[in-house]
């Protein structure tokens, strides 16, 4: 051979024009990129939701304040709302459900890709259809704007005699059209997860996640529907002369009510079990330890999604019903704390004896438990109706609520992004910036809602774009809205962190957590194809027993 | 019945209810707290009744947050310290720790310990839900009709023939012979609720579905509350003063409420710019032509210490600021602005403030 080296020429590949790339993402349907499509599109509309919400906040830093007007805080406090629940929370669930779903049971994609794309545009659609209320109609006073009738947009205040022109129009065909998007999700979940695991994947071998999702997945199937149909009377109420919920001319409010809340209150399950789903993967890795008690688990999820439609008029404890009605409510929305609580004793027990280690994904898991040990309580504090009677329509019961959707469902969120980050981007975070974003964030969130239940126990009602001074509330008031501070610059830490470790953080690898789900044996982030080879799997955790060869779950489990 | 209706011991009660409502606000009020120790820490403060649907919901209160806080302490300790107790440690060994995959009795235990803590919760609850949703009216109890606006409440008393706005006056009830205040709730447009904390829980006020609720104040004085369901606008300045009396202060109210109104020759000008501009639409004057209704009824206004629903004090200057442009004080409240000259304005109001 010779022995001079000769320089080879580096190939060169001509980049591809930005426009092409572009097309690739928009007529995508691997459920990889609508998955992060659908987290960026939440994650913006999160900050979004956030920034209507310091606008409140502001508003309501002292009494008889004017920073802005009540009818610009009523709109506040409807988009908050709806964009919260809608456009961030749903979406963020559904995007991860997306991306994880296939890789977790060996599959290539999703059972139905077209109709995951079709979903995931529906949705945005049905999020850019609610701002543009914003620009939308002129018009008559409160006509030409976002609309203001606040997220359940009770009747009759619904009604065209009462929202003239054409913002309650938006809320409406914004949540009708995105209704749609979720089905399509929700029906692909579950086709995918019946028909296409990996062979050996027996419904008791599937990851908790997947379970999870499936369990969510059919109850998104079972509750959206009563809220179209809902959304379609309201419409025929304001275009077509019907009288479903006008009181004027003998229509129901409470019939919206009840239509409502059946959606509205499986709803939060269906945005909670996702979060127990990162729960059930997330701690047992960072303990080092299988999860305790997996059938369990599986059974008290299948009990939440059932009992879930048996408790919604808990909501309505104060319009008028029997002592009986009240009093059923009352036992069914007791007896779901029984399996949610069984639940949290798992994660406890998977944690007992383990090697915990306090990694940014584990400390968002531990103040994941904490929170939603509160939120369950003051959830108990509730549910007794009588209890309820001064609870309700108060700032506690703002408290409880954003105790559930921040302080558990957030922080599950914060922690999966930080878990899967290394496999969806192929880079590592950076763990000191995760630690800041986790103490600020946590920090703001304590300060506001810790705080923000007391003004509710000394009387102060939600939805008030002002309060009268001499009423205890005021410097409580303040604290509440010294903490929305905290949260903005610790979520502005956390998107800073996930765009610099993007660009400059270091190789990932497959499997950075030492993990034991099917994704973490392919390449961070994973091929088009998934998996070049379908995986055949004997137990829980398959990674276990290919590290673990000596000691694998199938003997145990 | 009688039973069930007794308030709960009263020593008990003020203890917890200090503790409670000091709690929730010497965070926030440390040094004014301790010099106005004797007042009320709020005025609607829902851990200091005096009511008996209230003292009901105390007494149910106090029993479900001693249960909470039991269950909080307990699973915190436990959660405190399997962190403190099974973290990593720095020498470790880098091997896994033992694999535990469940315990069928340790999932009994966590189960049917909290099923039995759900029945006794759900029993105390069902108890007071028909203590205070199935009392019935006892003869000697006042009726009341409230039907509630956007954003001001209207009150009737059918027994009493008076119709009046916005402060609702009721009589002090003795425990030993109560003389309750039963209300009908009534909407004339969207949803509202009723909630004056230290009286009762809120009910709603929903239009096609009458619902009622009832009050026994044992001590007399004013009691705060505002609406508490999303009304509208205004909904945030549609506020509640229930005006608790002795028995013959109340009569003596009654009876000046059933008067027609004052005439008085010295405003002759006002009331007929009153008169021949549109404000008898919406406002009733008894004993003149106007009889609007979709307004508050005006003929005692003066024997109100507010108006707009409690807005603002009721004094000269308001009330001319007020029917000079009502959005200046309640910006998105239904009442239009006349458009009155400064003479027009300053008579109107003149007349108005005759009306006692």
């Amino acid at each position: 051979m010779a022995t001079e080296t000769m320089a080879w020429p580096t190939p060169r590949v001509a980049s591809r024009p930005f426009v092409d790339k572009l097309h690739d993402w928009v007529t995508t349907v691997d459920h990889k990129r609508l998955g992060l499509m659908y987290i960026v599109y939440a994650l913006i509309f999160l900050v979004i939701g956030g920034i209507e919400a310091t606008i409140m906040r502001i508003q309501l830093i002292r009494p008889n304040n004017d920073f802005v007007s009540p009818q610009v805080f009523n709109r506040m406090f409807t988009m908050h709302g709806t964009t919260m629940i809608f456009f961030a929370a749903m979406p963020m669930v559904f995007g991860f459900a997306n991306y994880l779903v296939p890789l977790m049971i060996g599959a290539r994609d999703m059972a139905f890709p077209r109709l995951n794309a079709f979903s995931f545009w529906l949705t945005a659609f049905g999020g850019l259809l609610l701002y543009f209320s914003l620009l939308g109609a002129n018009g008559l006073y409160g006509a030409g704007n976002a609309p203001d009738v606040g997220w359940f947009a009770y009747a009759p205040l619904t009604s065209l005699a009462f929202s003239p022109g054409h913002s309650t129009d938006y809320w409406t065909l914004s949540i009708l059209v995105s209704g749609f998007g979720s089905i399509g999700t929700a029906i692909n979940i579950v086709a995918t997860i019946i028909s296409m695991r990996c062979p050996g994947m027996t419904f008791g071998k599937m990851p908790l996640l997947v379970w999870l999702n499936f369990v969510m997945s059919a109850m998104v199937l079972f509750v959206i529907s009563p809220l179209t149909a809902a959304q379609i009377m309201l419409l025929i109420d304001r275009f077509l002369g019907g009288h479903f919920f006008d009181t004027q001319a003998g229509g129901s409010a409470v019939i919206w009510m009840h239509f409502f809340w059946i959606f509205g209150h499986p709803e939060v399950y269906i945005l909670v079990i996702p979060a127990f789903a990162f729960m059930s993967e997330i701690v047992p890795v960072f303990s080092r330890k299988v999860m305790f008690g997996y059938p369990v688990m599986v059974g008290a999820t299948v009990a939440i999604g059932f009992l879930s439609m048996a408790v919604w008029a808990h909501h309505m404890f104060t319009i008028g019903m029997s002592a009986n009605a009240n009093g059923f409510f009352v036992l069914s929305t007791m007896a779901i704390s029984v399996p949610t609580g069984i639940k949290i004793f798992n994660w406890l027990g998977t944690m007992w004896g383990g090697k915990i280690q306090l990694k940014t994904p584990m400390l968002f898991c531990i103040a994941f438990l904490f929170q939603f040990l509160i939120a369950g309580l003051t959830g108990i504090m509730l549910a007794a109706a009588p209890f309820d009677w001064q609870l309700a329509g108060s700032y506690f019961l703002v408290a409880h609520f954003h105790y559930v959707i921040v302080g558990a469902i957030l922080f599950a969120i914060f922690a999966a992004f930080y878990y899967w980050f290394p496999k969806m981007s192929g880079k590592l975070y950076s763990e000191t910036l995760g630690k800041w974003s986790f103490w600020l964030f946590l920090i703001g969130f304590h300060l506001t809602f810790d705080f923000m239940h007391i003004p509710g126990l000394l009387g102060m009602p939600r939805r008030i774009y002002t309060y009268e001074a001499g009423r205890g509330w005021e410097i409580l008031n303040l604290i509440v809205t010294v903490g929305a501070v905290f949260q903005a610059v610790g979520v502005l830490v956390f998107v800073y962190n996930l765009v610099w470790s993007y660009f400059r953080g270091k190789p990932a690898g497959n499997d950075p957590w030492d993990a034991w789900t099917l994704e973490w044996s392919t390449s961070s982030p994973p091929p088009d194809y998934n998996f070049a080879t379908i995986p055949t799997v004997r137990s829980r955790r398959p990674l276990w027993d290919l590290k673990h060869p000596d000691d694998p779950d199938w003997k145990y489990e | 019945m009688k039973s069930l209706l007794k308030p709960c011991d009263r020593v008990n009660d003020s203890r917890a209810q200090w503790v409670l409502g000091f709690l929730a606000v010497s965070l926030s009020q440390a040094a004014p707290a301790f010099a106005q120790s004797v007042s009320p820490l709020s005025p609607t403060n829902i851990f200091a009744p005096i009511s008996t649907p209230a003292d009901s919901i105390f007494g149910l209160s106090k029993f479900v947050l001693e249960v909470t806080a039991s269950i909080f302490v307990v699973v915190f300790s436990l959660l405190l310290y399997s962190l403190l107790k099974f973290r990593k440690k720095k020498d470790d060994d880098g091997r896994e720790p033992p694999q535990v995959y469940g315990s069928n009795q340790v999932e009994l235990a966590w189960t049917v310990i909290p099923v039995l803590i759900v029945v006794a919760l759900f029993l105390a609850t069902a108890r007071v839900i028909a203590t205070v949703q199935n009392a019935a009216a006892p003869r000697n109890a006042v009726e009341v009709t409230v039907i509630g606006h956007q954003f001001w409440w209207e009150y009737r008393y059918p027994g009493l023939q008076v119709v009046t706005a916005n402060e609702l006056h009721v009589p002090v009830s003795d425990p030993k012979h109560p003389t309750p205040t039963f209300l009908k709730l009534l909407s004339a447009d969207t949803d509202h609720s009723f909630w004056v904390p230290r009286l009762a829980g809120k009910v709603d006020l929903i239009p096609g579905h009458p619902n009622s609720m009832w009050i026994d104040p044992r001590e007399t004085g004013l009691y705060l509350g505002q609406c508490a369901q999303y009304c509208g606008t205004q909904h945030a300045k549609m506020l509640l003063r229930v005006y608790v009396q002795s028995p013959d202060d109340f009569e003596r109210w009654i009876e000046e409420q059933r008067q027609p109104a004052h005439l008085s020759a010295a405003v002759e000008k006002g009331r007929h710019v009153f008169e021949t501009t549109a404000c008898i639409n919406c406002h009733a004057v008894a004993g003149t032509v106007a009889n609007g209704r979709f307004g508050p009824d005006l003929t005692h206004l003066m024997s109100r210490d507010t108006i707009a629903s409690g807005a603002v004090p009721n004094t000269p200057e308001n009330l001319r600021k007020w029917i000079q442009n009502p959005d200046a004080t309640k910006p998105g409240s239904l009442m239009p602005s006349m458009k009155l000259n400064d003479q027009d304005l300053d008579s109107v109001t003149a007349y108005l403030a005759t009306l006692q």
